[in-house]
């Protein structure tokens, strides 16, 4: 591949900027993923798959800062019994954190775990090198070069306390880069919770290996710091029988790129991917999801809901690949925006590729206002018109919110996005 | 309780006038039923008392105990004491009809300066009047109308008339998509809702919503006038020789 002198000139001085850390056995991992970033370079502006967000402030050599953002709100996640892993500004917090044993599961540190026969060897950055065809995505190769910390978590039973990641925020020109293997073993099932703005600048990767009749659930929220910027890739492969669940709110936030890069290699498999934001202002959001059906009669779902208001702008990306042989694939994808005023833009590109003559793939994408005929209805029961639109807004996320398996936090989730939408009152 | 008076209604986006004067005067204990054909303007009465959006009143006025409704956001008509039950009650995924009913409750109670329901209370209060219209825990929890019937959707509309307990009560073509059953059930709603201080406007197109709910006053609406105005034996003449003799002999 041939790059321009500037893509080459971008992606050399953000290299220059990076240490690539001394971890023994992810070594080799490492090396092999700079040669990648190398050959296909950062993003730029000009290419298809970053037509509608700008990369320019993701691939500053320096990040952009953040200034951090102070609220009195309670944790999220905090009457939840859970084992807690903290990283503030992308550095684990051991006083902060629980240890890091549980039943059913080891967990190490990416940066500690330095054992040259650990697990992980065979296990870091294959997803995601996997998940660099069709579509090159540099920002998860230099995560894989380069990434300080992460956890490596390897599922072994049925795991009952969800596993929660928090990502604090304290300082305004932080620059983290952090990288997770979960290896998920049959039969085994696991809850990961994620939930911070983790610094000014974030990239993070996520491997999720689910084998056969494995489950897997993930929640996360985006952190609140409206100037926060981040960059995140879930890469998962899903053996016969599996569930994959995730579902993300992202509430404010300068620029936000979620990618989420699913195989389904095993028969009767599901994967559910899910996302709810809600903007006002300065605020671009970008889903970009890619599933790729390689196995009979397995089920995706990618649901979407933006609610965008005062010019914030919200993208979505979204492809089901169904293979020849993966007959029977129920794919379902949709993709909505509210926009609660005329500044607000939303920009969809939904993708269908099948090779398989006996599927059922449907798709949608929508943009519009609150309707007009459920408000009046509302309010001619007394509600005011303002309580009425937060309903309504609610009501209109409530399909991705539903994605969540857990009831409690499913309200949890409901609660901030209100508390949001009070806050934001027009 | 309800005073109209030479009311006059275009629609706001074209020059189609639907109402075109129309007088009415509603009192408490009353029930009033308006019936005529198709496109008379009844249903625009309907929105147009309640404050739905596209409609421009060129003239006239209607009060609510004196209190000029045309002024009012609609939300504030509701807390007024105006209920409309809707002939085609929106679906609204994702808000639970518990959730629904208790913020409608609270919001009036609110804006009267009065006190909100606890949950309990509220809880022991749905549950009764559910039962009464055969409204099963089901369909409390699931979301605003969706996925129910034409006949569970109406019974939810004289639900939530029940819990708001309004003073002037209009029900626009109740009976509509109703079998025979599912009036009888409404109709006896409705009936137990009949009080002294309570007044009710009933819009239909068929004299056999009011062999159950008995009218003490019965207009024909024609062409966004009321035409005509007697007793119940008015009703009875529309079923027996339809709207043309009406309308002939007052044209």
């Amino acid at each position: 591949m041939t790059q321009p002198a500037t893509q080459l000139t971008a992606t050399e001085a953000m290299i220059a900027e990076l240490q690539m850390p001394d971890t023994g056995w992810s070594k080799a991992a490492r090396a092999d993923a700079l040669g990648r970033l190398r050959a296909m370079g950062l993003p730029e502006r000009r290419d298809e798959y970053w037509k509608y967000t700008r990369p320019d402030t993701l691939i500053a050599p320096v990040a952009p800062k953040a200034a951090v953002f102070d609220n009195d709100e309670k944790p999220l996640f905090d009457d939840v019994d859970r084992l807690k892993i903290v990283f503030v500004d992308g550095v684990f917090d051991a006083d902060a954190s629980d240890d890091l044993t549980g039943e059913g599961l080891t967990i190490e540190r990416l940066a500690t775990a330095t054992s040259d026969l650990h697990w992980a060897r065979d296990f870091y950055g294959t997803l995601e090198t996997n998940g660099q065809t069709p579509v090159a995505r540099p920002l998860a190769a230099l995560n894989t070069a380069f990434a300080t910390d992460g956890v490596l978590i390897h599922v072994t039973g049925v795991v009952s306390k969800p596993v929660s990641l928090i990502y604090r925020h304290l300082s305004e020109s932080s620059d983290a880069i952090l990288h997770h293997c979960i290896k998920m073993d049959a039969g085994s099932e696991l809850t990961v919770l994620e939930n911070g703005p983790a610094a000014a600048r974030f990239n993070k990767v996520m491997e999720v290996d689910v084998a056969d009749n494995a489950t897997f659930h993930h929640v996360r929220t985006q952190g609140r710091d409206h100037e926060r910027r981040a960059a995140t890739h879930i890469f998962a492969r899903l053996g016969a029988e599996s569930l994959f669940k995730s579902f993300t709110l992202t509430v404010n936030g300068v620029l936000t790129r979620n990618e989420c890069v699913i195989e389904l290699t095993g028969d009767d498999a599901s994967a559910h991917v899910a996302g709810a934001c809600v903007g006002d202002g300065v605020f671009h959001h970008d889903d970009t999801v890619f599933v790729t059906h390689d196995a009979v009669n397995c089920e995706s779902r990618q649901v979407f809901k933006k609610v965008l208001r005062n010019g914030a702008v919200g993208v979505f990306q979204g492809k089901i690949l169904v293979k020849a042989g993966a007959q029977k694939t129920d794919g379902y994808q949709i993709s909505q925006s509210l926009l609660l005023d005329d500044d607000s833009q939303f920009l969809a590109k939904p993708e269908l590729e099948i090779y398989a003559d006996d599927v059922a793939c449907s798709h949608g994408s929508t943009s519009g206002a609150i309707d007009e005929d459920a408000l009046f209805y509302l309010r001619a029961r007394g509600i005011t018109k303002a309580e009425a639109t937060n309903l309504l807004t609610l009501s209109f996320l409530a399909e991705a919110v539903e994605e969540i398996a857990s009831e409690e936090m499913r309200d949890e989730i409901n609660s901030r996005v209100a508390a949001w939408l009070e806050r934001h009152r027009s | 309780m309800l005073s109209i008076k030479n009311l006059n209604v275009k629609l706001e986006e074209e020059d189609k006038i639907i109402l075109k004067g129309v007088d009415l005067e509603v009192e408490a204990g009353k029930v009033h039923a308006i019936m005529g054909p198709n496109g008379s303007g009844k249903s625009t009465l309907s929105y147009v008392l309640s404050g739905k959006g596209g409609y421009e009143v060129t003239g006239g006025s209607a009060e609510l105990e004196g209190k000029d409704l045309l002024e009012m956001e609609p939300e504030d008509r509701a807390a007024a004491g105006l209920f409309l039950a809707f002939q085609y009650p929106v679906e609204i995924p994702g808000v639970g009809n518990m959730t629904f009913l208790r913020t409608a409750v609270n919001a009036q109670r609110k804006s009267r300066g009065e006190e909100e329901m606890s949950a309990a209370e509220f809880l022991k209060v749905v549950r009764a009047k559910a039962k009464d219209l055969k409204i099963d825990a089901d369909m409390l929890k699931r979301p605003v109308n969706m996925g129910f019937s034409g006949g569970e959707k109406k019974r939810n509309e004289i639900l939530q008339m029940a819990m708001l307990e309004p003073k002037m009560c209009i029900l626009d073509e109740t009976d509509s998509g109703l079998d025979v059953d599912a009036m009888k059930l409404v109709a006896d709603g409705v009936n137990a809702l009949r009080s002294e201080g309570r007044a009710f406007l009933v819009i239909t197109h068929y004299q056999r919503l009011l062999d159950h709910i008995k009218p003490d006053v019965v207009h024909i609406m024609a062409d966004g006038r009321i035409v005509k105005t007697g007793g119940p034996e008015l009703a009875l003449e529309v079923e027996n020789n339809g709207y043309a003799d009406i309308l002939a002999e007052v044209a």
